[in-house]
């Protein structure tokens, strides 16, 4: 069964953090992406830029507009996803545990629904 | 050249005393207003001065008084250009000159470190920063090293850390040692903090690295405690615990393969450390008061006693672990304690003390799946036991952990395959 988890934390302006903050981010998140793939677990990892370079779009009666900024404008931004392919939700919630950002943000675990493979949607399970 | 030297043994000096002193030193300096945050400052000011002026004057004969004096010197000044900014700069001279020469000894003052930890586990401080708080005031890590063992940023952890130690200031959190009727209820609380040093439960680290240096860090802490309270028999059965744990680390593997207990060599056992708990263990048990850290302890006991016998005593490890389930009946007591009456009764027995357990947390607790994994290995329910371990596998996030299991499953799966041709 695939599972995304949707990572949210407070969006840092890049200039709060310091270098060795950053270092440190990265360590952690080298290290879990690490342990998912050698429990062989991991499907697909990739942590987005701050939603300081978000741009919405969106087409409405035919008109298309774009927003300088992201969809919706909260304290914790969505930040990042891991697809991980785990036997159950709890295999699941006990990597989202682990996850870093799961100490100084949320991590939501939402089971993938179906997914494009080989030209066609498939149920993920 | 020669200077460089006396330099490097100032610097290694310097070191160790940071090492042993900076606890006693900062609780001396906090405990009279409370205010940790500006002993600190005075502190690492004080041993600043140290590193430049002693390769010059040479150690002084005693090193902490020194610093005690340098330290609240400094205080002094902070709070008097605080306090009287345009005060006659003489007088500022001449009350610089009067404190320096005085002299302390440190070892005559009363050790405050007990009244800090009391401090730091203070009902009125949260739970969560208690143990960090420990790290910091007892032994000087800094905020960087300790967020880095609690896998939280840097940043977030100096926050709470400053946030608590303004709270114990603002709020006049006493640095007292709590009187005999308050003992039994504050006590807890630091031990729990001592021992959450151990406990840490780690996030993927790569390496081993933080998980070995906090553990000797605690033992340190667990060790101070019970020389300052031997008459508490649960500090003295944490110090057990902890010696007792850390005796086995370096047969325990690797970060990518695990040796479980009863397959470590007890050749690599620390023998100090285990003659060390065993005296910790005695003196807690002349005191005639048993708790869950004597339990825990105990129960340590008996797994090094093999080093000695050759054999483990598993009727007394059945007793111990019945025993903890009266004081701390935690999800991870009822497992043990599942595993230790399979090892009397048989795997049948130790599989209905599983089933037992009601808490709904159990279906997705690792350890649970892993001893039910080997007992219905041991029952000679191979199917059974292959699905238990395909699921304490799917929960287990720690490689060396996975890899065991997956191990043990594949022997299993082999011996089943072999059986049908």
């Amino acid at each position: 069964m695939r599972y995304a988890l949707l990572i949210h934390y407070p969006q840092p302006s890049v200039s709060t953090l310091s270098e060795a903050e950053i270092r440190e981010g990265m360590a952690a998140f080298q290290s879990y992406a690490k342990a998912l793939e050698e429990a062989g677990v991991l499907r697909s990892a990739e942590v987005l830029q701050t939603i300081a370079s978000a741009t919405s779009v969106s087409v409405r009666q035919g008109k298309l507009q774009i927003q300088d900024g992201p969809f919706a404008d909260t304290r914790e931004a969505f930040a990042g996803i891991f697809m991980i392919d785990v036997p159950d939700l709890d295999a699941a919630l006990a990597w989202a545990e682990k996850c870093p950002a799961a100490r100084w943000g949320t991590v939501e675990v939402r089971p993938s629904g179906v997914r494009f493979v080989d030209g066609a949607w498939k149920s993920a399970s | 050249m020669e200077e460089r030297v006396l330099s490097d043994t100032v610097a290694v000096r310097a070191e160790e005393l940071a090492r042993t002193a900076y606890g006693r030193l900062l609780a001396i300096l906090a405990a009279r207003d409370g205010d940790i945050e500006s002993a600190e400052d005075a502190l690492a000011d004080a041993f600043a001065s140290a590193l430049r002026g002693w390769p010059e004057s040479g150690i002084p004969a005693n090193p902490e008084a020194w610093l005690l004096t340098a330290a609240r010197n400094r205080r002094h000044d902070v709070r008097r250009s605080a306090a009287h900014r345009l005060a006659d700069p003489l007088d500022v001279l001449e009350r610089r000159r009067l404190t320096v020469v005085d002299e302390i000894d440190p070892d005559a003052i009363p050790d405050r470190r007990l009244a800090l930890l009391f401090v730091c586990a203070h009902p009125a401080i949260d739970p969560a920063v208690r143990t960090p708080l420990m790290l910091q005031t007892v032994l000087g890590f800094d905020a960087e090293q300790i967020a880095r063992a609690f896998a939280i940023p840097a940043a977030t952890m100096a926050q709470r850390l400053v946030r608590a130690k303004r709270r114990i200031r603002d709020a006049r959190i006493p640095f007292a040692v709590p009187d005999r009727a308050q003992m039994p209820e504050r006590l807890g609380p630091v031990l729990e903090g001592v021992y959450g040093t151990y406990a840490i439960d780690f996030p993927i680290v790569a390496g081993s690295q933080p998980r070995e240096s906090l553990a000797a860090e605690s033992h340190y802490l667990a060790e101070t405690l019970a020389e300052l309270l031997p008459d508490e028999p649960e500090a003295l059965g944490l110090a057990a615990l902890i010696s007792l744990s850390l005796a086995r680390r370096d047969a325990r593997g690797t970060h990518e393969e695990l040796v479980p207990l009863d397959r470590q060599d007890p050749a690599r056992w620390d023998a100090t450390l285990i003659a060390l708990g065993e005296r910790r263990l005695h003196q807690a048990r002349s005191l005639g008061r048993i708790g869950r850290f004597q339990i825990e302890g105990a129960i340590q006991s008996v797994h090094c006693a093999r080093a000695k016998s050759g054999v483990t005593d598993w009727r007394a490890l059945h007793t111990l672990h019945a025993a903890l389930l009266s004081f701390s009946p935690t999800l991870g007591a009822r497992v043990a304690h599942a595993a230790a009456l399979a090892r009397v009764e048989g795997p049948g027995a130790g599989l209905a003390a599983l089933d037992a357990i009601e808490d709904d947390a159990v279906k997705r607790f690792q350890p649970a799946w892993a001893t039910r994994a080997h007992l219905l290995e041991d029952a000679g329910r191979a199917t059974e036991a292959s699905h238990a371990y395909e699921r304490a596998i799917s929960l287990a996030t720690d490689v060396a952990v996975r890899r065991y299991l997956e191990g043990r499953m594949a022997r299993l799966d082999r011996r089943v395959e072999d059986a049908r041709s």
